[in-house]
Parts: structure tokens; C-alpha cells; sequence
């Protein structure tokens, strides 16, 4: 209890120094979040491209309709397909001449074949899993040809393993950095009230009890910069979103593990920085 | 009984060379003690022993029957309870009244809230500040804040209060009235402590004297009579009568 009212008094006795803390994690996180925000929109822009594989199996001219329906439930059985839609001639002039706009007259009915289009589920996306579905489809008889883009689902994937393998590089740098700038601050703060901690020694506080406060006021600043820099994050992400264009914001769960990890550096930062001190005096 | 008990100390700092050897002497209850000998002598080693700031290097140093040779950290601090200390400087929190800054000797040893004020109130008046409670360290005199300090030591009723050149950084009036303030403690029960240059204050009463010298015990007037003090001996510009 008295830890507690200990840990508010401070940012009361010392408002600068609470707030400089404050401050500190708070700009330290938002450099962060900006980081996250954009690291979430591009693995958003790869996930909404990597949606769209999809393998379209060509089918012969005067295919009975039995045989591709038959084929249709073969192929939804594979463990990797997510869906099979059967488009048929008229269906492909129709979607042809939509894609096509002001060149919609080149195609006669009857020109375009029929097709089973193919929807492999996540994680089934890679170009080895999707040559593979693409080879069994193939092997139907009535199968004329097989598409996926075979190009761009490869560069697509060696695309998202790169900006996975960036993303996770410059997070931990980024975390790296920000912890660093938040716990020599932290520090400051507790050097700056050595000499409260020496009295509070001399005058046979246990260092667990000297302890305490310090630990909540840093788990106090940690939470109230967490909340700070999720507001300014969201703030620019909306300003983004107003002005150029529509950028997608962390979810709840992010949200809270953002203000989680900012509690966390300033709990383990003040813990860290207050056992130095004890152990200096 | 034997409060505080020394035998054959040593203390030697890894920089700073020897500071004590050899020292062995003891304090009873109710006892006043002066330490005294000029700086390095080895005076607030000696205190720094008692409160266990330090630990000695050889021999033993005893406080409440306790061998602080051998006391855990959570040892160290429930024998700091039963110690007040004061020093030259105060090292009074300047962002808290004075009130504040004797409870906060109460709250961080776990007294119950409701304790607090009457035994803030009740040492306030020992030392004579019942009306400064609310004011800040910065608005009271040296001699003030140096009573604010004696009475945050005294707060916890200690069996010893340790003096570290209480009266360095007053004037004379002020060092009077902090040494009259020290036998009136002194003759309540609590047994004192205190390390001076100040011979005058040694002159005018004849209460124990630990003289040291080169980390050593030179003299101890409990084991030698009066007539042999060697006290004349410190040299006049080894006083520290600085006033602030």
C-alpha cells in the first residue's frame, strides 16, 4: 500500500523526471509502432495478393458436365484446396470482357473454355505446394492446359520470406533500441533519488521494500507510454489514412501487447536499474 | 549491558589503505561516548562499522549481540531499526516537510499508518520543532534541520544513536543547543555515539572519550583517568567549525 502511494507521489513530487520517463518510452514505443504499422500493412498487401493464387484448369471442348462435376469433388477432397469453382464458357466471356473494359469486343462467344478455378488454402500458397496440386489437377483427362502464374507466385513468396525476414531484423532492432533508450532513463530517475534510497537503507527498509515503489512507478510509466505512443501511432495512422492513403492499424491484440511490452521494459527496467543502485551503496 | 562491542578491528579499503587496526572497545546502554582524532583517523569507519555500511576486514564488530561479520542483509536491516543515525549534512529529503521526513523513517520500517503522526508529533517535540512540522527543509535553519534529523533517528525509539560530526556544518549557538539536545537523549535512555572535532564541547563535559589516531585507539578515558587525556594534543586547525 505504501509502495503504491509512494510510486503516485513520486510523479507528483517530481513531475519533470516522471514525465521526462513517461516521454522517453512513450517516443521509444511510437518509433516502434511506426515500424509495426507499416510491417502490418505490407504483410497485409502480401496476404490480400497471396489470396488470389489460384490454379484455373483449362477443360477440353465437349467435356461431359459429369465428368468435370465428378473431377470438381475429387479435387475439393485435397487436403491444400480450399474451394473449386466450375466457370463456363459463357461465364469466362463474361468475366473476360468485365477484366477487359474498353476491350471487351475482341472475344466471340465460344472462344474461351471452360475452367475449374482452384482456391488453395493459407499456407498451401507456396510455389511447390501449388506446381504440385497444379501437376495432379493436370493428370484429368479432360484437363487441357494448367495455369497458376508460376512467375509471380515464386517471386511473390521469396517476396514475403524477405519482408519476413527484414520485418523481424529491424523489429528486434527497433525493440533493441527502444529498450536501451528506456532503461538508461530509468536509470537516471533512480540515480536521481539515491539519496532516498540510502536514507531509506540507513533507516532499515529491507531492499525488497525499497524495491517496490520503484518497480510500480516504472510498471506505472511503462503502461501510461504505452498508451501514449499506441494514441500518437493511431493518430498517424489515421492522418495517413485521411490524407494519402488507407492504411490498416494494429488489432486489439497487438494494440494490448504493445502496451504490455511498455509496462514490461519499465517494470524489468526499474527492477534492473534499482538492484544496481542498492548494490552501488 | 554491552551495546556496540569491538574486538580487535580491522578495516582496510582496497584503495584507500588501512583506516583501522587493532580497535577493541565497548558500549553499554545509556552510555555517551565522543570519538574523536583528526580527519583519517578512522572515527566514521568506526561509526560506518556500527551501522554496518562496512564490514570489518579482521576481528568482529558486535551490535545488539549481533556479529555483523555474519548478519544477512535482512539482519542488517532490523538492526538498523534500533539504530538512529545523523550526519554532518542532515540528508534530509528536500521535497518532503519535516513531518514527512521522520514518518518516512516510520513507513518504509512498516509502522502501522495509524502509529505514525502521534510518534512524528511526540519527536517533533523532543527536538523543540512542534510548530515547523509543515515546513520544508529549505525554509529551516541548519540547526533546524539538523534537530529534523535527530528526531527522524529518534522515531524508532533506537538503543544507540550514532552522531557522524553532527554539529560540523552550525554555528556555535546551534552546536550548543544540538549538544544539549544530544545529553537530553542521552539521558532519557539512549545511549550516543558521536564523532567531533569540536574539544570544546569534549572540555566542557566528562563524558567518555575514544580518542583515535591512524585507524587506531589512542585513548579511552573509561580505561585511563583523566588526568592522562591527551586530548591538548590535536592540533587547533583540525577543527571544524564551519558554519554553513
Amino acid at each position: 500500500m505504501m509502495a503504491l502511494r509512494e510510486a503516485f507521489a513520486s510523479f507528483r513530487r517530481a513531475p519533470l523526471l516522471s514525465a521526462l520517463g513517461v516521454i522517453t518510452i512513450a517516443f521509444s514505443l511510437f518509433a516502434f509502432g511506426l515500424f509495426g504499422l507499416v510491417a502490418v500493412n505490407i504483410r497485409d498487401a502480401l496476404q490480400s495478393i497471396e489470396d488470389r493464387v489460384e490454379i484455373r484448369a483449362f477443360i477440353a471442348d465437349g467435356t461431359p458436365v459429369e465428368a468435370s462435376s465428378a473431377a470438381m469433388g475429387d479435387i475439393h477432397a485435397f487436403p491444400e484446396v480450399l474451394s473449386v469453382t466450375y466457370v463456363s464458357q459463357d461465364d469466362a466471356l463474361v468475366r473476360a470482357r468485365k477484366e477487359l473494359g474498353e476491350f471487351s469486343d475482341v472475344f466471340e462467344p465460344g472462344v474461351l473454355p471452360a475452367s475449374l478455378d482452384v482456391k488453395l488454402k493459407p499456407g498451401y500458397r507456396d510455389p511447390t505446394t501449388v506446381m504440385a496440386v497444379a501437376n495432379r489437377i493436370k493428370s484429368y483427362d479432360f484437363v487441357d492446359d494448367v495455369r497458376y502464374g508460376e512467375d509471380w507466385v515464386a517471386k511473390l513468396y521469396r517476396l514475403r520470406t524477405i519482408a519476413t525476414l527484414v520485418g523481424t531484423g529491424l523489429g528486434l532492432a527497433f525493440a533493441a533500441v527502444a529498450v536501451i533508450i528506456i532503461g538508461a532513463t530509468i536509470r537516471i530517475m533512480v540515480m536521481a533519488r539515491a539519496e532516498e534510497i540510502a536514507i531509506m537503507r540507513l533507516v532499515g527498509a529491507t531492499n525488497g521494500f525499497i524495491r517496490m515503489p520503484f518497480v510500480l512507478e516504472g510498471f506505472i510509466q511503462g503502461v501510461m507510454g504505452g498508451l501514449l505512443a499506441l494514441g500518437l501511432t493511431w493518430a498517424t495512422s489515421t492522418a495517413i489514412s485521411h490524407s494519402f492513403m488507407r492504411t490498416a492499424f494494429f488489432d486489439p491484440t497487438l494494440a494490448t501487447l504493445g502496451v504490455v511490452g511498455g509496462a514490461l521494459i519499465g517494470l524489468f527496467g526499474s527492477t534492473f536499474a534499482v538492484g544496481r543502485q542498492l548494490r552501488r551503496l | 549491558m554491552s551495546l556496540v562491542r569491538f574486538l580487535n578491528v580491522a578495516k582496510e579499503y582496497q584503495r584507500g589503505g588501512v583506516a583501522l587496526s587493532h580497535a577493541s572497545f565497548q558500549l553499554h546502554k545509556g552510555e555517551f561516548a565522543y570519538l574523536t582524532g583528526p580527519s583519517g583517523s578512522g572515527k566514521s569507519t568506526i561509526l560506518k562499522l556500527i551501522y554496518m555500511e562496512e564490514r570489518p576486514t579482521a576481528g568482529d564488530v558486535w551490535v545488539s549481540g549481533i556479529s555483523t561479520r555474519e548478519a544477512s542483509k535482512k539482519e542488517v536491516s532490523m538492526i538498523r531499526r534500533h539504530l538512529g543515525i545523523v550526519f554532518q549534512d542532515f540528508r534530509l529529503l528536500e521535497d518532503r516537510t519535516a513531518e514527512a521526513n521522520i514518518a518516512f523513517a516510520l513507513e518504509v520500517t512498516g509502522t502501522p499508518t495509524d502509529m505514525i503522526r502521534p510518534r512524528v508529533a511526540r519527536v517533533l517535540t523532543q527536538v523543540g520543532l512542534a510548530s515547523k512540522g509543515t515546513s520544508y527543509p529549505r525554509e529551516l535553519s541548519g540547526g533546524e534541520q539538523q534537530r529534523i534529523a535527530i528526531a527522524r533517528a529518534l522515531v524508532n525509539d533506537p538503543y544507540v544513536l550514532i552522531a557522524d560530526e553532527p554539529t560540523g556544518n552550525l554555528d556555535e549557538r546551534a552546536t550548543r543547543g544540538i549538544f544539549q539536545l544530544l545529553r537530553d537523549i542521552n539521558t532519557a535512555g539512549t545511549a550516543v555515539i558521536m564523532a567531533t572535532h569540536n574539544l570544546e564541547l569534549i572540555r566542557r563535559t566528562e563524558y567518555r572519550t575514544i580518542e583515535l589516531n591512524h585507524g587506531r585507539v589512542v585513548f579511552d578515558s573509561v580505561e585511563t583517568p583523566p588526568a592522562e587525556k591527551p586530548i591538548e594534543a590535536i592540533a587547533p586547525d583540525q577543527h571544524d567549525e564551519t558554519p554553513i
